[in-house]
């Protein structure tokens, strides 16, 4: 199992809590885990990566074990702590705006 | 009694007033989607307790929220907006083609007969339908497949379709009013599209009487006269009567005909209100005064409504989704500001009431009397 944490806004549409958990098929990468918390929050499809292009959405950014992975390449596996459910797979909106 | 419920879309999150059909007492509903942007909500005609919403944010995109028991519960819908095919471009603001990418819903129009069929209107300029509800969506791509569609360029807020009205006597016949595109009709539900311009005239194109490239805000229609529209551009106050084969200026007595709002009254097809605002250059009313404008005679003659309404000091913007009418027996109209204000009148404009007073920005203004 994987932690995620999520945004404020992200857990407001989902109805969950800070920090969930989810099952990862595979090696744990940015992808596979988006794609288990999509399946497992269906409301959350498209919030995260744009639906068109499958890239991260511009305002938001991808931590683990400290290190920004924003930039890695989706299919880059993340850390062993992540993958392991010691440490979690931050989702981070940009702190800007009115 | 009937009970009145205004449904607001604003720049933080969605509210809904209620009151009895007095219109005197308001209640104002916490917030709904606190933080996003909702630019519109709209329930069926057909099941007014079905809701539909705009929820969108920069962080997060485009989410679809609709709600079965009148805004008392809500549940996310489908937000897949994807164009049909390749997309191809659009021209940009510098003229360069731009490739058409997804970012909103402007505008939710649901069926005049089916509380299942809802139509969307995005940005870059789109129009999709849904028959499930809101699950999914498939795009009726013979709009932005007009021969056109490459030249169409945004305006300052977007390549936005955010007019969609439904001919009420022909389903078949849809208009749709995109910023800074045009107007379209469709007469066969939406598969093939001509433009709608005759008689505009836009003197910041380089042909001012082109096919393509006017500025619509806004365009609305009193279902008992569906071939007559009426229209607020970016400058002029038009209307037609022969379903936009040609377009006529009523801006007549207006101290200024730009402007974003406009709206018919629910029971006098010939009675039209808009707000006028400065210029394109200033977003707000002449003098610091907000007034609503009525014709009860179509256009041209225009009076003043100020009772009510800040007549001093007062720099809001109104927007081109913030105003509509209701149905009750005395025509009620309302509009939001950009200030957090709604203002109702419960007498055809005469006078007004802030309804609510301190919200968030304020979008879209929609009005149900259930």
């Amino acid at each position: 199992m994987v932690r995620v944490e999520l945004p404020f806004h992200l857990q407001q549409l989902a109805h969950v809590g800070r920090e969930i958990t989810v099952h990862v098929d595979g090696a744990a990468t940015p992808a596979s885990v988006i794609d288990a918390i999509e399946q497992q929050f269906p409301m959350l499809q498209g919030t995260i990566r744009d639906y068109a292009t499958g890239r991260r959405r511009p305002f938001l950014r991808f931590f683990a074990c400290e290190e920004d992975v924003s930039f890695a390449p989706f299919d880059a596996p993340l850390p062993e702590a992540v993958a392991s459910g010691s440490e979690p797979f931050m989702i981070v909106g940009a702190l800007a705006g009115g | 009694m009937s009970e009145v419920r205004v449904l607001v879309g604003t720049r933080k999150g969605a509210f809904i007033l209620t009151s009895d059909g007095k219109r005197q007492q308001w209640k104002v509903s916490q917030p709904m989607f606190g933080g996003w942007q909702i630019y519109h909500l709209k329930a069926s005609p057909v099941d007014p307790n079905r809701i539909y919403a705009s929820q969108s944010s920069d962080w997060f995109g485009q989410t679809l929220p609709r709600s079965d028991d009148g805004g008392q519960t809500w549940t996310t819908v489908g937000n897949k907006f994807l164009y049909d095919g390749i997309p191809g471009t659009h021209q940009w603001y510098d003229g360069t083609p731009h490739p058409w990418e997804f970012k909103r819903v402007w505008h939710l129009e649901p069926s005049l007969t089916d509380p299942d069929t809802v139509y969307a209107g995005v940005e870059d300029a789109a129009l999709f339908k849904s028959a499930d509800g809101g699950q999914n969506w498939t795009e009726l791509s013979g709009l932005r497949g007009h021969s056109t569609g490459s030249q169409w360029a945004p305006g300052a807020g977007g390549l936005c379709l955010h007019t969609i009205l439904i001919d009420p006597a022909n389903h078949d016949r849809i208009y749709t009013a995109i910023s800074s595109a045009g107007a379209f009709r469709t007469d066969d539900g939406g598969g093939t599209w001509k433009p709608i311009t005759k008689g505009l005239y836009s003197k910041y194109l380089p042909d001012p009487t082109a096919t393509v490239g006017h500025c619509v805000h806004r365009i609305a229609m009193h279902p008992s006269k569906p071939d007559t529209l009426f229209m607020q551009k970016h400058w002029d106050v038009m209307r037609t009567d022969d379903a936009g084969e040609s377009w006529q200026k009523i801006s007549g007595n207006l101290p200024t005909d730009f402007g974003f709002a406009i709206d018919v009254h629910a029971h006098e097809p010939e009675t039209v209100f808009v707000v006028p605002i400065k210029s394109d250059s200033e977003h707000y009313p002449l003098e610091g005064r907000l007034r609503v404008f009525r014709s009860r005679s179509g256009g041209h003659e225009w009076e003043p409504m100020t009772k009510g309404l800040p007549q001093q000091d007062c720099y809001v913007n109104v927007l081109r989704e913030a105003m509509a009418v209701d149905r009750l027996d005395k025509c009620g109209v309302y509009f939001g500001t950009t200030g957090g204000q709604v203002y109702a009148s419960a007498d055809g404009g005469d006078s007004w009431n802030a309804i609510a007073r301190d919200l968030p920005p304020v979008v879209s203004v929609e009005v149900q009397t259930v």
